[in-house]
């Protein structure tokens, strides 16, 4: 087990060197340098101000030194100042990510609680109408475009119905509420962005569930089981399930991505207070280092899930940790 | 293969609605009934709900939605297409090196992918797109140049076990060149599943499209998109529906199409998945 954590550990490392290098390859596509970004429209900014930015970013350097010195600074979380209001990038960052971890968490959990009933139920029930009615809603939840839902939940629940808040996460009234209250408001803020945020996730995650289920089904102990008379919820909710929900422990991996992303999306629409749209108006904005150090934070996100799934599945399933 | 495809509903469904789309964008200057840039700001026609004259009603500048949504279905389907053909041509010969010549390179190409792949792809797009400037072609160029990964892995997947065959030992005991073995003899048999993800990511990619429109950094007005249809409609989604809900409907139904058909034909490729 020691020997499969240290073997993974090691394998961030070139993990994180691509990371970083396409994160470098972006944004020497710019046109210019980050200095025109900063500058460009504006004439009073003499060229010695312009060159003594130019060195603080290194660009009066060789390429291949400049990504040197940024993967130096980004060991150190170090993203230079932001463009816009001068604090450290790092900084902004981290008073971001409460809101978008809180998101995504409960995004996370609802989708477990939703997708994972749905994906057994459809295999125990293989071909049924039941089975025929989900399989028809999840292939619509999978095209459907997730913002557009939003937008929708927004009109019918926000608007029309008048029932929860459509945007931000703390209101200015806050401060004046009980903390039982506060603990009330919060969750009632959360409602939209999360409904809208795990949304996308239950289509795929169902789906993925109940693949791995029928798989299970058809494995010889499951018939031995049944044959030696064992009722059939015991077949399915003893035998069956412990192995089927096995790989869902994987699905920490691969929906990390889709909810980060999904941030960028659901938090400029619900104007949630998270990294997603720190993110996105650092890009409407041009502010270089922001977008650098958020792309950067954002991925390391979904490393260290990806990394988490694969310890947890080589902890409850030997059959990996052995191979 | 095909046969069995045909009589599979869900594929013909699919390819049905998928035909239909794109008659309407081919067809679109035929069957537009105004001019889809045409603007008329009197209060008599702009924002006006769906009526005889405007079928799906008008927008904020008093253009015709149904004109700007048959000529968006040419958008919206080309940038499908083409973000699919670069993402294929990419991930198919990456995968197919990777895959094929095993080993170092193997490897390091591997980790670029898992590197790629951490990275929320909308982000990345965003970040790619605003430095590049949002254009139709910048849009397809970047949504093809960030989805190859998937396609990589499962081109590299297949490569690794067809390298091993009988045929690709005998084809290299000839003296056939590398490319000759990857291009003729191994890439054929590796196409099944690789056209299932292609058709699978068309929809995906539309749907990219769509997100990247609303978000302000795709199709650029007044070039109508489905998705830059629906950034408009989003401001006046209160009082003008008809602009939020039917470009939706319209990426909804094209996205669900190209997905019946990647799925029955996965279900059709896939003899453990029929029932």
């Amino acid at each position: 087990m020691v020997r499969y954590i240290a073997k993974r550990l090691l394998l961030i490392a070139p993990m994180l060197i691509g990371i970083s290098l396409i994160t470098f390859i972006v944004m020497h596509l710019a046109p210019g340098d980050p200095t025109s970004m900063r500058y460009g429209l504006n004439p009073e900014v003499s060229g010695s101000a312009r060159a003594e930015l130019k060195k603080l970013y290194d660009l009066d350097k060789p390429v291949h030194i400049q990504y040197l010195l940024w993967a130096k600074r980004l060991a150190r979380f170090d993203f230079g100042n932001s463009f816009l209001d001068d604090r450290p990038v790092m900084q902004k960052i981290v008073e971001r990510l409460p809101a978008t971890l809180l998101l995504n968490v409960c995004a996370l959990a609802v989708i477990l609680l939703i997708a994972l009933p749905i994906g057994v139920s459809s295999a125990v029930r293989h071909g049924s109408l039941y089975d025929k009615v989900m399989t028809i809603i999840v292939f619509i939840g999978y095209a459907t475009p997730t913002f557009w839902f939003a937008l929708i939940l927004m009109v019918v629940f926000g608007f029309m119905l008048g029932w929860f808040p459509i945007s931000g996460l703390r209101p200015w009234y806050i401060e004046y509420y009980s903390s039982g209250r506060q603990v009330a408001d919060l969750l009632w803020h959360l409602v939209l962005p999360v409904v809208a945020a795990s949304f996308g996730g239950l289509a795929g995650i169902s789906r993925y569930t109940k693949s791995s289920m029928l798989e299970v089904l058809r494995q010889d102990y499951i018939r031995t089981a049944r044959a030696k008379g064992l009722p059939e919820r015991k077949v399915i909710y003893k035998h069956a399930l412990r192995n089927g929900l096995l790989p869902i422990v994987t699905i920490l991996g691969f929906a990390l991505p889709g909810l980060i992303s999904g941030s960028f999306i659901f938090e400029t629409i619900f104007a949630w207070p998270g990294m997603g749209r720190l993110g996105y108006e650092a890009i409407m904005q041009y502010d270089y280092p922001v977008v650098m150090g958020v792309g950067v934070i954002a991925s390391m996100m979904t490393l260290i899930g990806i990394l988490i799934s694969d310890i947890l599945y080589a902890f409850i399933d030997p059959r990996i940790r052995y191979k | 293969m095909l046969k069995e495809a045909l009589n599979d509903k869900q594929v013909v469904l699919g390819s049905a609605l998928i035909l239909f789309m794109f008659c309407v964008a081919i067809l679109a200057p035929i069957i537009a009934t105004h001019d889809p840039c045409e603007t008329n700001l009197s209060p008599e026609v702009k924002l006006q709900p769906p009526s005889r004259e405007h079928l799906f009603g008008t927008d904020d500048l008093g253009r015709d939605l149904y004109s700007r949504m048959v000529y968006g279905a040419r958008i919206s389907l080309t940038v499908g297409l083409v973000a699919v053909a670069i993402m294929l041509l990419i991930g198919v010969v990456i995968g197919a090196i990777a895959g094929y010549f095993g080993g170092v390179v193997d490897t390091v190409i591997m980790r670029i992918v898992e590197a790629i792949l951490c990275f929320p792809s909308i982000f990345l797009i965003l970040m790619i797109l605003a430095f590049l400037g949002p254009s139709i072609i910048n849009v397809m160029v970047v949504i093809g140049l960030t989805s190859w990964p998937g396609v990589c892995r499962l081109v590299r997947a297949e490569f690794l076990s067809l390298r091993e065959r009988d045929y690709v030992v005998a084809a290299r005991a000839l003296g056939a060149s590398h490319r000759r073995i990857i291009f003729r003899h191994i890439l054929p048999n590796a196409l099944a599943p690789v056209f299932v993800s292609a058709t699978l990511s068309v929809g995906s990619a539309i749907l990219t499209e769509s997100a990247l429109s609303f978000l302000g950094l795709g199709v650029q007005i007044p070039t109508p998109s489905w998705g830059n249809i629906l950034t408009t409609g989003r401001f006046y989604i209160e009082s003008a529906w008809w602009m939020t809900l039917i470009p939706g409907l319209a990426i909804l139904i094209t996205v669900l199409s190209y997905n019946l058909v990647g799925e029955g034909l996965r279900a059709v490729l896939d003899p453990r998945l029929k029932r």
